[in-house]
């Protein structure tokens, strides 16, 4: 893979709203990701013997669940971790409001979330009281067992 | 071909699969349980997913949480290995239902040998030989039991239908122990394997454990790869596998095994297995099957050339087998190590950070681990921490090797059994070849008497 195209690559992810970028060509493997609000960043790059290649764009803002770069540092507070592998809704059903924003006063045992797990939804509950700091999870993004989802100060 | 399979196991095993995908050019997701965030295979991994906190029950036996992993990365297929729920029925359906597949065979097929009693019946309806016994489940009646046990002849083994690898088994010598030894197993067969069914066998009194290795497609295709012996045991646990079995004829082993490769067309068995034999006095004795890969598959790899995990994909991807059974021929000799984090002479488990790692090499040295300098061995789990394989066109080149590899070989800051094997292949008996299952452990007590003798 050459400088111009990787700074091609780089350029695309830079002025685009995509924030992660991952193609490979048989063994070579390159990943770009955009962490908000900062530059991006080149990552992995291996070379090998060529193939066809394939080409994998991140949706906007979805991060693989594979260990991807930290976003902006979390803020103080306690982490309401998911206990479960699945896929993670803000709202009960599609268009509905969301069960927590941020700012909102929750108590423990509010349901915060949804989490999907083989066609079954589970309510997630506050296990703790206060204030909405922070929500770490897009709405539809999966989830694994002790990944942080909301911030309560 | 699968685009991607999400391996659904730890240690040794997940990397040796993560291997075998990566050479097909699959993609890998590793499930893992919050202490094994940090394993070489995780770190390798296309996807990685953590499905629990480290008690098995929670994570590496969550059906929910292996499954709900799948669906979030879009896994085809699932790899259970060796372990946790590679041989549970109602995993496989789960797995087969939820619209991924599942790397191993059918649900019944597992259900089926998962029933130490049919899987006997089974095997006798297809001609393989089996330890007399028996035949079937035990009935209730006291009478009955005696008269069986009469004609089975003493001594007999009381085993439970549920059990297998040698847990829920009772030997007894005399009538008279007989009955309370039945009550007892039924007990507790159906505390540990809700599931109090009992039979008898003939017990054997020094065989040694011969299997074979088979590989089963979907299009009617069966092959046996020849045999392995794990007699080198301590508590049912194998130490030491080598592949082929010393001083067992040819002609033994090629009708063994082709009554195993009959078999599997029979029920159509999908995939890798292992018919586990006792083999004493020329003749062979079913025992159980193992309906998964192996821990000690690498020595048949060595000597036949298959790599059985590359192959137990092709199959799950409804490949036909690429070789027909004249294509195998066992060539030379390969002895497996089971490398354990315990103390090599007391047994005690030895989790905890290692804190160098130099690994053997050279010529026919193979190691599979998935440890390296810094990696912390958690508690939680088994303690194998990898295997050395030597591979010799001799017996005694294989040995020679693996004592070169084991004097090379260094793990600190925890302890291993190293200086355990290192002594093995010194041992005599050992370099004969032959010796039963209960070699090992006669040679530990008589050590142990020998030691407080001299105290």
């Amino acid at each position: 893979m050459d400088l111009r195209k990787l700074k091609t690559l780089i350029d695309l992810v830079q002025n685009s709203g995509i924030s992660e970028l991952e193609i490979s060509e048989g063994e070579e493997k390159i990943r770009i990701s955009k962490s908000l609000p900062a530059q991006a960043q080149a990552t992995t790059y291996m070379v090998g013997a060529p193939a066809a290649p394939a080409i994998h764009a991140a949706a906007p803002a979805a991060a693989p669940v594979a260990a991807a770069p930290a976003a902006a540092a979390e803020p103080e507070g306690h982490a309401v971790k998911s206990p479960m592998v699945g896929t993670f809704y803000r709202s009960g059903s599609p268009g509905a409001p969301a069960f927590a924003e941020v700012g909102q006063t929750v108590k423990a045992g509010d349901t915060l979330c949804i989490i999907e797990a083989m066609k079954l939804m589970n309510e997630i509950e506050a296990d703790a009281s206060g204030v909405i700091k922070a929500i770490l999870v897009e709405n539809g993004e999966p989830v694994e067992y002790g990944q942080s989802m909301f911030i309560i100060g | 071909m699968f685009e991607k399979i999400l391996i659904a196991n730890r240690g040794e095993i997940a990397l040796r699969i993560q291997r075998a995908c990566r050479e097909l050019g699959i993609k890998t997701v590793v499930v893992h349980s919050e202490v094994d965030a940090e394993a070489k295979y995780v770190k390798l991994a296309d996807e990685s997913v953590c499905i629990g906190p480290a008690p098995s029950g929670q994570s590496y036996l969550n059906m929910a949480a292996i499954i709900s992993a799948a669906e979030v990365t879009d896994a085809e297929a699932i790899h259970p290995g060796y372990g946790f729920l590679s041989e549970n029925a109602g995993f496989a359906e789960r797995v087969e239902s939820s619209g991924f597949v599942f790397i191993g065979p059918r649900a019944e097929t597992i259900k089926l040998m998962g029933d130490k009693v049919s899987a006997k019946d089974a095997m006798k309806a297809s001609g393989v030989p089996c330890v007399p016994g028996s035949d079937g489940a035990l009935p209730d009646d006291p009478k009955e039991i005696i008269k069986i046990a009469r004609s089975v002849g003493y001594p007999v083994i009381i085993k439970a239908a549920g059990g297998g690898g040698g847990r829920g088994m009772r030997v007894v010598h005399t009538e008279a122990a007989l009955l309370n030894a039945v009550t007892m197993t039924r007990t507790e067969a159906g505390a540990a394997f809700n599931n109090p069914t009992v039979y008898m066998e003939k017990f054997l009194e020094n065989p040694r454990h011969v299997e074979i290795q088979v590989l089963s497609d979907q299009h009617g295709n069966a092959v046996y790869l020849g045999e392995r012996d794990c007699s080198m045991q301590r508590r049912h646990q194998k130490v030491i596998e080598e592949a082929p079995a010393p001083g067992i004829p040819q002609r033994l082993i090629t009708r063994v095994g082709e009554a195993c490769a009959a078999a599997c067309r029979k029920i159509k068995y999908r995939g890798a297995g292992t018919f586990e034999f006792l083999y004493e006095n020329g003749e062979f004795y079913f025992i159980e099957m193992n309906t998964r890969v192996q821990v000690e598959h690498p020595v048949t790899e060595l000597v036949t050339g298959i790599d059985i995990v590359q192959a137990q994909i092709r199959i799950a991807a409804n490949e036909k087998l690429w070789f027909k059974q004249r294509d195998i021929a066992l060539k030379g000799h390969a002895i497996e190590c089971r490398i354990n984090a315990e103390d090599p002479f007391k047994f005690t488990p030895s989790p905890g950070k290692i804190i160098g790692y130099h690994p053997p090499g050279g010529p026919g040295i193979r190691v599979d681990s998935h440890v390296y300098a810094g990696y912390t061995v958690p508690p939680n789990y088994d303690s194998m921490v990898g295997k050395v394989i030597a591979y010799g066109d001799t017996r005694e080149q294989a040995i020679r090797r693996m004592r070169i590899a084991l004097s090379e070989m260094v793990v600190e800051g925890i302890k291993t059994n190293i200086p355990l094997h290192q002594d093995l292949m010194l041992d005599e008996r050992f370099m004969d070849g032959g010796t039963s299952i209960h070699y090992l452990e006669e040679k530990l007590a008589a050590k142990d008497a020998a030691t407080k003798g001299n105290q």
